[in-house]
């Protein structure tokens, strides 16, 4: 457990210290949602019937910035070695990067996006479960996001080629998330989607850990 | 498959110095010790048992490599203090040793940034006394550093196999060990041929 | 299964199965393409349309078993290492992404005289395309590496994972479809199974035999280049280790 912490403590006060590198991410979230109504113009029925989805969507990209730093700075200097030589296990190591990525990306994005809703002329019903459906998804999100951080690490073209990967798992989450707030909108229960998003975060936190880890001491072999 | 019919022991204070040309495999082999890549076939024992956890083997091994593992935006200190806390070893006091062993304590409170790369080498040298286990394996350790640095490197490496622990390092040039075995890895051929290629 | 492992015991095996499987398709072809395209009666709702559907639904049933054996090999070379299984399922990606793009086009080109348009965002459609995408990306990251070995594995993992995620995209897209679809095109895009006439089953069947046999074919082909694409690069590489053990050592 000490070693949980430890990293733990580490990632945050490195994110702390660079924190420029967290507000890149949330202001890249905010110019990304700030597009739209330039594209599909200033009405406010047409921008409240997509604001859930533009929101989601934006969430995506930006945590998807973010994710390629998740581990790459520790596989360049060699930390990443030594993180695996921790003699406990190594999804300890991807437990913690992943925990220290939510709190230092998820977490401000999920604390921004309200704010964002307001400008895309959200129902006022969708904003608690808005931010609901974005505590149920974004660990998913961090989750898979750290496998393909992990499967990218040392190849050409990393970043592109992590959103090549990591976009298409993430469908389920966007369904689901947008799928919630939308259901309450029009006045029906957001629950049975929500439980789905519970269960989608279940699932990844189950099976995601194992397979970066295995990702991850194979990268360093 | 880099090696094949490669075999040697070492005793409780025991040192190995593995000598060989480059592309030889000896970071390979260092690293196969450590348990951060996998033999095709072979094993590894400890204490005449073959090792069956590589966690556990990990917990009594120090592997310094070419890369130094530091944080730039941290001090000497909270590197070391870092690491130190991450593999549950050694005590504040440890840390403060360390850096004065390896010349680093008037930089303590520097963030580690400063640092020219023969400091952070030494830095990264530092975490085998704040982090003390019984095997070290180390990677060409005297690169990048001074005579000064070099000297405290080898007293370092002499006080710690006279408590009984076990170095084996990969060097081409100074000597940084007295006695010990030497194991010449140019004797063994390299074949980059993957053994299942044989049409 | 460890008779597969070697790569001679393949080359012998593979050697004797190939004039078979390539025959066997031959023939399936010969009487496939004639009878689905020419003498097969066209359905009374779709008209001569339903012709391609058999090319459609052939596609779609590679494209999702190419996955599957992708996904098995991927877990028998991360598991036992079987270098062969590896080669199976890097060989097959590429084969399994051209039938999921001939599924997609085909899709389309059946959509537009139903639909009216090339593209409608039908819970088949969508999903066949976020496969195709899953394949871009296994087929990228195998080969965005140096290491050969290092790619090999990364894409194992990812097949591994993706064959989890793959039912949990495909139901997530179903739900999301009749969420938003109203029910027409939903019987329309369900009349592809219901109306399925006896006489259509025939060419069908014929038509997925002929396209299952010709990806075995080609795997076989392929496997036996790779196979000797790796002899090659082993020559090569004892050349230069030859090299490196006549220089002095330092």
């Amino acid at each position: 457990m000490s070693a949980f912490s430890a990293l733990l403590s580490r990632d945050l006060r490195l994110a702390l210290r660079q924190s420029a590198d967290s507000l890149t991410v949330i202001a890249f979230f905010a110019i990304a949602t700030v597009l739209f109504p330039f594209g599909v113009g200033p009405e406010a029925e047409v921008l409240s019937r997509i604001a859930a989805g533009v929101v989601w969507v934006a969430a995506l990209l930006a945590a998807l910035l973010s994710l390629d730093r998740v581990f790459v700075v520790d596989f360049e200097d060699g930390t990443l070695d030594q993180l695996i030589l921790n003699g406990q296990s190594t999804v300890l190591v991807v437990l913690a990067k992943v925990l220290a990525h939510w709190l230092t990306t998820g977490v401000p994005l999920i604390i921004m996006s309200p704010v964002l809703a307001v400008t895309l002329q959200l129902p006022s019903e969708g904003y608690g479960v808005l931010v609901l459906a974005l505590l149920l998804g974004t660990p998913t999100v961090s989750l898979i996001g750290a496998l393909g951080a992990a499967l990218v690490l040392g190849a050409r073209r990393g970043g592109v080629l992590l959103s090549l990967l990591v976009l298409p798992l993430y469908i389920p989450v966007l369904i689901f998330g947008t799928a919630a707030i939308e259901a309450t909108i029009t006045g029906m229960p957001s629950q049975p989607m929500l439980s789905i998003l519970a269960g989608l975060a279940l699932i990844a936190a189950a099976l995601c850990p194992f397979a970066t880890a295995a990702a991850l001491r194979q990268a360093a072999e | 498959m880099v090696f094949a019919g490669l075999g040697f022991e070492l005793a409780a204070g025991g040192a190995m110095v593995l000598r060989g040309p480059n592309g030889s495999g000896k970071t390979t082999l260092l690293r196969l010790m450590a348990g951060l890549a996998r033999p095709v076939a072979g094993r590894l024992l400890w204490s005449n048992a073959p090792v069956e956890d590589p966690e556990a083997l990990a917990r009594r091994l120090r592997f310094i490599g070419h890369q130094d593992a530091i944080k730039t935006a941290f001090t000497v200190r909270e590197n070391l203090a870092f690491w130190a806390a991450f593999w549950g070893t050694g005590e504040p006091a440890l840390i403060d040793r360390a850096m004065d062993t390896f010349g680093l304590a008037a930089l303590a409170d520097f963030p580690a940034r400063l640092l020219s790369a023969g400091q952070r080498h030494r830095l990264a040298l530092a975490r085998l006394i704040a982090s003390p286990v019984p095997l070290w394996l180390l990677d060409e350790p005297a690169n990048a550093l001074d005579d000064r640095s070099t000297g405290a490197l080898t007293n370092t490496i002499a006080e710690h196999r006279a408590r009984g622990g076990m170095v084996v390092l990969a060097s081409h040039g100074a000597d940084l060990v007295t006695g010990g075995t030497t194991l010449a890895l140019d004797n063994f051929t390299p074949t980059a041929a993957q053994q299942w290629v044989e049409l | 299964m460890h008779k597969f492992a070697n790569p001679t015991q393949f080359m012998r095996i593979a050697n004797a199965i190939y004039p078979w499987i390539a025959g066997l398709c031959l023939i399936l072809f010969a009487a496939a393409i004639p009878i689905a395209l020419v003498f097969s009666p066209p359905d009374y709702q779709q008209g001569e349309t339903v012709r391609i559907m058999y090319i459609h639904v052939s596609s779609a049933w590679l494209m999702m078993m190419i996955y599957g054996i992708i996904a098995a090999n991927s877990a028998m070379f991360l598991i036992w290492r079987h270098p062969m299984a590896n080669l199976a399922a890097r060989a097959s990606a590429p084969m399994g992404a051209t039938f999921c793009a001939l599924a997609l086009v085909t899709g389309m080109l059946w959509g537009q005289p139903m639909w009216g348009t090339f593209w409608v965002w039908d819970a088949r459609l969508t999903s066949t395309l976020i496969l195709f995408f899953l394949y871009i990306g296994y087929i990228a990251l195998s080969d965005a590496f140096e290491d050969s070995e290092r790619g090999d594995k990364a894409a194992a993992i990812l097949a591994l994972v993706g064959s989890i995620n793959v039912p949990i995209i495909h139901y997530s897209v179903e739900w999301w479809n009749t969420l938003h679809q109203p029910s027409i095109m939903k019987a329309s895009s369900e009349g592809i199974d219901s109306s399925v006439h006896p006489s259509l089953l025939l060419p069908l069947f014929l038509m997925m035999g002929a396209f299952t046999m010709f990806y075995f074919a080609l795997l076989v082909l392929r496997l036996r280049s790779e196979l000797l694409a790796a002899k090659i690069r082993n020559a090569r590489l004892s050349q230069i280790a030859g090299h490196a053990a006549a220089q002095p050592a330092e």
